[in-house]
């Protein structure tokens, strides 16, 4: 047990943290959404990133990626948080259809797809959900149907971010309507410029449209454009599922600590009931209980890293770190805005705090317990395969 | 970084249950909680011979020299075991402040007796008004042979089986520790919901010690025992929860109703989901504090503190979810069910509850 760098840790943040300081853009907010007037700043980070050696970091080196260990991973993603970077705009290509494209992909599909996702060339989005298939992510029913050497796919997705400025679609279709729901479906890479492609942004509560709806019809995607057989894309689908959190939950837990820090800096000069907010026992009590649910994320996370790298085998800690995150996240956006007072109401303006970024944490933070597994989805997993739990039903 | 256990703390772990599992079953508990003094003298012999109660007391003074990380994979384990002996009393009250205290002939007396197990030590701190970390009535004065102590104890944990007492009380302007013989104090149980480790009155009247027995000072000792003695109790309380979640996973597999096991429910699969959560991060969090005391890193008092706030929401979570999931059966005498509750909500309230220890963490993250 040692919660310390390595010499070699130590040095490899150091080396990040360098990196990062001198190269990040001024003036930039971290986990703000993919608006227009953002896009050509993340286009031109996501390129420096690449030319930096820091894209793909967990890619093998003979796919342009750095090779870089779990550990090595891990720190990039604390001191990104840390360093309060721009969001990687690729982020989809990055972290789920590349990776899915090594572990499947052809040769040829490996070559002709890898560098420009690394250098943010050409960008991703993922058209999974439908909007009868969320959770029951197997009742898709965009249909895919071979004729002659394409597949002609009809269909509607949901919820995909960053679809309106996507080239590329990593999409579940369904290919045997007549098999079990989850035998009949297969991988597809779309490009998103094809005719029949349609994208309609979606107006999330925050006021932005940080994701999108898609509709296909009659879209004619070459055969040669499927990631492994017809019908094994339920398979290729869970490689997917397996890197969209990565090592995710260690910048999550981070960005949390950098928040709960600002909620006791804004408690200290918000006045409540005439006194600073700090000085209220309630306020203070929420405060602590915040740090210890964000404190057990990061060292649940440890632990399930040090499972991973001793056993080669994920342990029951890293189920809970969603979970417990989106929950902690939730109520500390609410206290944010609490501490505010009527401040806490407005969207911008010198009143308002941070100028109205916390509003928009808070709203923001809403979509926490439903995105990339609902809460009552993650209680479902870890009663059942956790420990071990009769399937509902 | 690496957050795991060495062989030898797996080793430590694995030959605890083993000789918990034989030794201090539930039926072992319930004929400690109905005797006359709920203690069972060759249940402490068996512990004391595997050299428990040293496993942080340095090897110079007869312990094992390990650290607070060992010390808490076994009150991990023994809280599993819900173990009726006064074990915690002695290694997670008395025992911090004993190898905190001023070096000298008193404190290895102290320490050696408590290593071999044959001395017990309870901790005479709290008095009639429960509070933990407040000032004190009972006063010591000098006197010609040493210090004479006036006062009362209330809420002493073991003090009834316990051969020193450490006794908190006022000297000038600051406070000091004493080890007063249990012999000389006036001892009166007091019936307690745990009745595996009681709590008791001590009256103090005038008692007169050499000035050898004031082994420490407040000023010297500060905060550092209350960390140790936090992050032992949520070690405890740690295994009392996963004890009980075990118990609940295992019921509801078997438990029928509607023609299905009711761990098919949400309801119920929901409420075990959260019952994990709750106890991997309680662990995460001991382990943590464990390692930060042992290390003595800046964060350690707010790690242990943490530790103990995370114990608690374990502990009460997961007992008095316990007794749901299991329905009319878990709230039976027969079952076993209310020795963990009884252990866990004794943890809960004793040595500060949940609300002081958030003050304590609220005060380190805001003085940052």
């Amino acid at each position: 047990m040692d919660f310390r760098d390595t010499a070699a840790e130590a040095a490899f943040r150091k080396d990040v943290r360098d990196w990062l300081e001198a190269n990040k853009p001024s003036g930039a907010v971290a986990g703000l959404g993919v608006t227009e007037g953002r896009v050509g700043m993340l286009r031109t980070w996501q390129r420096k990133l690449h030319e930096g050696g820091w894209a793909g970091l967990g890619w093998p080196k003979e796919y342009g990626g750095r090779g870089a260990s779990l550990i090595e991973q891990v720190i990039f993603s604390q001191e990104y948080a840390r360093a309060k970077a721009p969001s990687i705009l690729n982020v989809i290509g990055i972290g789920m259809a590349g990776p899915t494209i090594i572990a499947h992909g052809t040769d040829e599909q490996k070559h002709r797809y890898l560098d420009k996702i690394l250098s943010g060339e050409e960008i991703w989005c993922q058209g999974f959900s439908e909007p009868g298939a969320g959770s029951d992510l197997g009742a898709l029913r965009t249909s895919a149907v071979v004729e002659g050497d394409s597949f002609i796919v009809n269909g509607q997705k949901v919820w995909t971010t960053l679809a309106h400025i996507a080239d590329w679609c990593i999409l579940l279709a369904r290919t045997d309507p007549t098999a079990p729901k989850h035998k009949g479906i297969s991988y597809l890479l779309v490009d998103m410029h094809s005719p029949g492609v349609e994208v309609r942004p979606l107006r999330q509560m925050t006021g932005e449209a940080e994701f999108n709806e898609m509709f296909f019809t009659d879209v004619r995607v070459p055969r040669d454009n499927i990631l492994g057989d017809v019908n094994d894309g339920w398979r290729i689908a869970m490689t997917t599922l397996l890197h969209e959190r990565g090592t995710l939950g260690f910048a999550l837990a981070t960005q949390a600590e950098i928040v709960l820090g600002e909620a006791i800096a804004l408690a200290k000069k918000t006045l409540k009931a005439g006194r600073p907010a700090i000085e209220d026992p309630l306020v203070r009590q929420r405060l602590a209980q915040l740090h210890v649910e964000i404190q057990a994320m990061r060292l649940n996370n440890y632990r399930a890293l040090t499972t991973v790298m001793r056993t080669g085998i994920p342990g029951p800690e890293g189920s809970l770190g969603k979970l417990l995150w989106s929950e902690s996240n939730k109520r500390l956006g609410e206290l944010m805005l609490e501490i505010q007072g009527p401040a806490g109401l407005l969207e911008g303006s010198g009143y308002a705090g941070d100028n109205g970024e916390w509003v928009y944490r808070h709203f923001r933070s809403r979509a926490n317990s439903i995105e990339a597994g609902t809460s009552e989805i993650l209680r479902n997993i870890i009663a059942e395969r956790v420990l071990g739990l009769p399937k509902h039903k | 970084m690496d957050f795991g256990f060495t062989e030898e703390q797996e080793l430590l772990r694995k030959s605890a249950r083993e000789v918990l599992a034989e030794r201090s079953t539930p039926a072992v508990a319930r004929a400690v909680m109905e005797s006359e003094t709920g203690f069972d003298e060759s249940l402490w012999k068996t512990i004391a011979e595997l050299g428990w109660c040293g496993v942080a007391i340095p090897e110079a003074e007869g312990g094992l020299g390990l650290g607070w990380v060992e010390q808490a994979v076994l009150v991990e384990e023994t809280g599993r075991a819900v173990l009726p002996a006064p074990y915690l009393s002695t290694v997670g009250l008395a025992l911090p402040v004993v190898l905190l205290a001023e070096p000298g002939e008193m404190r290895s007396r102290l320490l050696q007796g408590i290593a071999s197990g044959e001395m017990r030590v309870a901790l005479a701190l709290t008095e009639e008004d429960g509070e933990w970390f407040a000032p004190l009535k009972a006063a010591a004065t000098k006197s010609v042979n040493g210090y004479t102590i006036e006062g009362r104890k209330v809420f002493v944990a073991d003090a009834h089986v316990a051969h020193e007492l450490l006794v908190v009380a006022r000297l000038d302007d600051d406070f000091a520790v004493f080890a007063v013989p249990a012999a000389d104090t006036a001892i009166t149980p007091l019936p307690t919901l745990d009745r595996t480790r009681r709590l008791s009155e001590v009256r103090l009247d005038g008692v007169t010690v050499g000035s050898e027995r004031l082994i420490a000072s407040g000023k010297s000792l500060g905060w550092r025992p209350a960390d140790r003695t936090a992050l032992v109790i949520a070690a405890e309380q740690t295994g009392v929860a996963q004890r009980v979640l075990e118990m609940s996973v295992q019921y509801a597999k078997e438990r029928e109703q509607f023609g299905k096991p009711i761990g098919s429910f949400q309801a119920i699969s929901h409420k075990l989901a959260d019952m994990l959560l709750l106890t991997e991060s309680a662990r995460s969090h001991v382990y943590y504090a464990a390692w930060a005391i042992d290390e003595g890193t800046p964060d350690a008092s707010l790690a242990a503190a943490s530790a103990r706030v995370a114990g608690i929401e374990a502990g009460r979570f997961a007992t008095a979810e316990a007794i749901q999931v299991h329905g009319g059966i878990g709230f039976t005498y027969e079952h076993d069910l209310h020795l963990f509750y009884r252990r866990a909500k004794w943890d809960e309230l004793y040595y500060g509850d949940a609300t002081v220890w958030r003050e304590r963490v609220a005060e380190l993250i805001a003085a940052t």
